[in-house]
């Protein structure tokens, strides 16, 4: 065998059923290598950016890793975006390079990028292969590192005269990483501490994130919260972590999130981060993020403790079992009061918009979910299209939710939903974009069509880079700079010549009829042209760097905003 | 800021200090010298570095040092609790007439001259950090032309692991 029928192999034997992939001359030996394994489906992709995208919502969808395999240079590094926002996310996925043979290293050979140091920021691991032998072992262990512990991208870097190479060496029994130690299991006397804080709280809240989706602990966390009878916040990335149609669930907190939930940070006297991080756009200001309430963290990555926020306890270990070793030492607590507080904020401050005044992007986000039951998969791109879905779109199970949170990168959503309907083949996928991110990768328009994926590209049209308006008019005097979208295609037209079916919703009353229309088309994907309102805010808003309890639920009428502290 | 000791036992392959360099740069931690060595099994590398920075990100650093797949543990060093040393050479540009001044200082610092000719001279000096400074200060005033430093080497005392 050859390298690059090791790595054929090596796939195979890992599994893999789709390979999104662009081809170049550093790579032919491997895309050579694919033609004799019919088990292995390329999909061939359009841009390399766009197809580290559907490996990732295939990843996201199924829990398995994605695998993307590019040519050398620029290639390689066209799939950096897409790494970083795995990397951001912990997203399994394995990044194949082509390189320049080895003795042409490092002397400016045709596309020749050290994309291994290119990468080292954002990856959990890396490989630059330099003998054949040890491709048996290195692929293997890439699988290893990037599903185990905390997941995250691993990329390897494949020089062409390596997978051309003969291998006499074979695939290891064991896998050897002296550096590479993963606590599952949590340490006993830590989730005893953890139970008896827990006990003493009258105004619990449970925080979860990712890192709960990622172990699969939704069960253990609905059976902690009905247990504890203590309401259940989810992150932007850990929604479907726990349904979200639940009584005790209050939603998405931070910045765009729920104001009950964010009332019940302000008012809890104990949090618990289940597979969460304190995000920045969780905590706001992070000296005023509930000082008062005790503090647990679970986290498969001990590097978290104490990152942004100190806690009375932490567990190092994975969400599922933690919990499930957690809920033996716990009993109901005494927190109807609470939760009576917490339901009069639900019905004080729902969610909610305008039902006149044009066609509001909400409305038709909120049609979408009741018409399909909350069942779909969701894949959204980054704007305030994002944030309405994330409010009402609800979750009701693990996996169904896609979204780029921590790089929080346009042009992921489209191409994320055609990996996860690949993986999905049965799930109703919604691609529920801007007409400013969709722009950045809608050149995989191309493999939708051909892949006949019957994704619903949902595109909110404000013919702006909404969230960048609402910050302009809001911190910034309305100074529009750099965020109208004149130009625009016709995106039915557009999609149109790809063979894409079209339909449009240009007012309120169109909605109900042909979301209905939209979602009973499974003939390939097809694209819903939602002519929204131009300008519409999303709220409530915590302002970046503002503490939680300064959250505004709707734009002030009578004063100025400062212009937010926070980074972003 | 504050100086930091922290010893790193690693995978002896290519790439790794990249990544051990980026993490220290990324929290904003400056490093003044960094030592790497073959450890006794030679699939592993030993590296020392002395870092300047704040005290509230050195546990950071250090967990997500350790994080590195390459990386097999990471550990801040007490200087009390380890034995710490440093090895430098300076030459010193002085004629014959100058030399018996140097040869005092040497002496004093349990130093050994290790080079001469007519206008030079090598002095090689092991010790603590402090030692090899303050030699370099009082070299610094008779004609000190080059000096080059190995970096701090730790070792943890007694049977604790280094
Ligand atoms: C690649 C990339 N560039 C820039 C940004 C900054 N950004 C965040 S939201 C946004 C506007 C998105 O506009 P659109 O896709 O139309 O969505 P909308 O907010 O209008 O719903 C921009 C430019 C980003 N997140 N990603
Ligand atoms: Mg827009």
């Amino acid at each position: 065998m050859n390298g690059a029928q090791v790595v054929v192999e090596a796939l195979k034997r890992e599994g893999v059923k789709y390979i999104f992939g662009y081809p170049g001359g550093a790579c032919m030996p491997i895309f050579d290598a694919l033609l004799d394994a019919p088990e292995l489906e390329l999909v061939l992709v359009r841009h390399e950016q766009g197809g580290t995208h559907m490996a990732d919502g295939y990843a996201r969808a199924t829990g398995k890793p994605g695998v993307v395999l590019v040519t050398s240079g620029p290639g390689a590094t066209n799939t950096v975006t897409g790494l970083l926002t795995a990397q951001m996310d912990s997203i399994p996925l394995i990044v194949l390079t082509g390189q320049t043979i080895t003795p042409n290293l490092g002397k400016d050979a045709f596309q020749e990028a050290d994309i291994f140091g290119v990468t080292i920021p954002v990856v959990k691991h890396s490989y630059l292969v330099k003998d054949v032998n040890e491709l048996p072992k290195i692929v293997q262990e890439a699988f290893h590192l990037a599903t185990t512990g905390r997941p995250g991208p691993v990329l390897i870097d494949l020089p062409k005269d390596v997978v051309s190479a003969e291998c006499v060496s074979s695939f290891p029994e064991n896998i050897d990483l002296p550096g590479y130690e993963v606590s599952m299991k949590g340490n006993a006397d830590d989730i005893v501490r953890a139970a008896h804080i827990i006990m003493e709280s009258r105004c619990p809240l449970l925080y979860v994130g990712a890192g709960a989706v990622g172990a699969g602990a939704a069960k253990e966390v609905l059976e902690l919260a009905e247990k504890l009878q203590a309401p259940v916040t989810t992150t932007l990335l850990g929604k479907g972590a726990f349904p979200e149609t639940h009584d005790l669930s209050v939603g998405m907190l931070g910045m765009h999130g729920t104001a009950y939930a964010n009332k019940a940070v302000v008012g809890c006297d104990m949090i618990m981060a289940i597979g969460a991080r304190w995000d920045d756009r969780i905590t706001g200001k992070v000296s005023e993020f509930c000082p008062t309430a005790s503090k647990i963290h679970i986290d498969i990555d001990p590097a978290e403790f104490g990152k942004i926020i100190q806690p009375d306890v932490s567990i190092n270990g994975d969400a599922r079992l933690v919990l499930q070793e957690l809920i033996k030492h716990v009993r109901k607590l005494d927190s109807d009061s609470w939760l009576k507080s917490v339901a009069s904020w639900k019905k004080k401050y729902p969610l909610k918009y305008p039902k006149r005044g044009g066609l509001r992007a909400q409305y038709v986000l909120d049609e979408l979910d009741r018409l399909s039951e909350s069942r779909g998969i969701i894949s959204t791109d980054v704007g305030q299209h994002q944030m309405w879905a994330a409010q009402f779109c609800k979750s009701s199970r693990e996996r169904q939710w896609l979204s780029s949170g921590g790089a929080g990168t346009m042009g992921y959503g489209f191409p994320a939903a055609i990996g996860a309907q690949l993986g999905c083949p049965n799930d109703l996928v919604v691609a529920v974009v801007g007409d400013g991110g969709f722009q950045m990768t809608l050149a995989e328009l191309s493999t939708a069509a051909l892949q006949r994926v019957p994704i619903k590209i949902l595109i909110i049209d404000n013919r702006h880079l909404g969230m960048i308006r609402q910050w302009q008019e809001l911190f910034f005097d309305q100074r529009l700079s750099g965020c109208e979208l004149d130009g625009n295609p016709d995106f039915v037209k557009l999609g149109e010549s790809y063979g894409v079916k079209g339909f449009r919703i240009r007012r309120a009353g169109d909605v109900t009829k042909v979301l209905k229309k939209a979602l009973a088309y499974n003939d390939g994907p097809c694209i819903i042209h939602a002519e929204v309102v131009k300008e519409d805010n999303v709220f409530p808003m915590i302002p970046a760097g503002a503490a939680v309890k300064d959250m505004l639920i709707e734009k002030p009428k009578d004063r100025k905003l400062e212009k937010p502290v926070g980074s972003t | 800021m504050e100086e930091f000791t922290i010893s790193i036992y690693v995978n002896n392959k290519p790439g790794v200090l990249m990544r051990l360099s980026q993490t220290f740069a990324r929290r904003g931690y400056n490093i003044d010298s960094l030592v790497v060595s073959p450890a006794v099994d030679h699939q592993f590398s030993r590296i020392t570095v002395v870092v300047q920075g704040d005290p509230e990100t050195l546990d950071q650093i250090l967990r997500q040092l350790n994080k590195l797949v390459d990386v097999v543990h990471a550990s801040h060093h007490d200087p009390k609790q380890s034995v710490e040393r440093e090895l430098a050479i300076f030459k010193l540009l002085v004629g014959p007439e100058k030399r018996s001044e140097v040869l005092q200082i040497v002496d004093v610092f349990r130093a050994k001259i290790v080079d001469i000719t007519d206008q030079s001279l090598i002095v090689e000096s092991t010790g603590s950090s402090s030692k090899i400074d303050a030699m370099e200060k009082l070299f610094n005033t008779m004609g000190l032309k080059e000096m080059v430093r190995s970096g701090k080497l730790v070792m943890a005392r007694g049977t604790n692991q280094t």
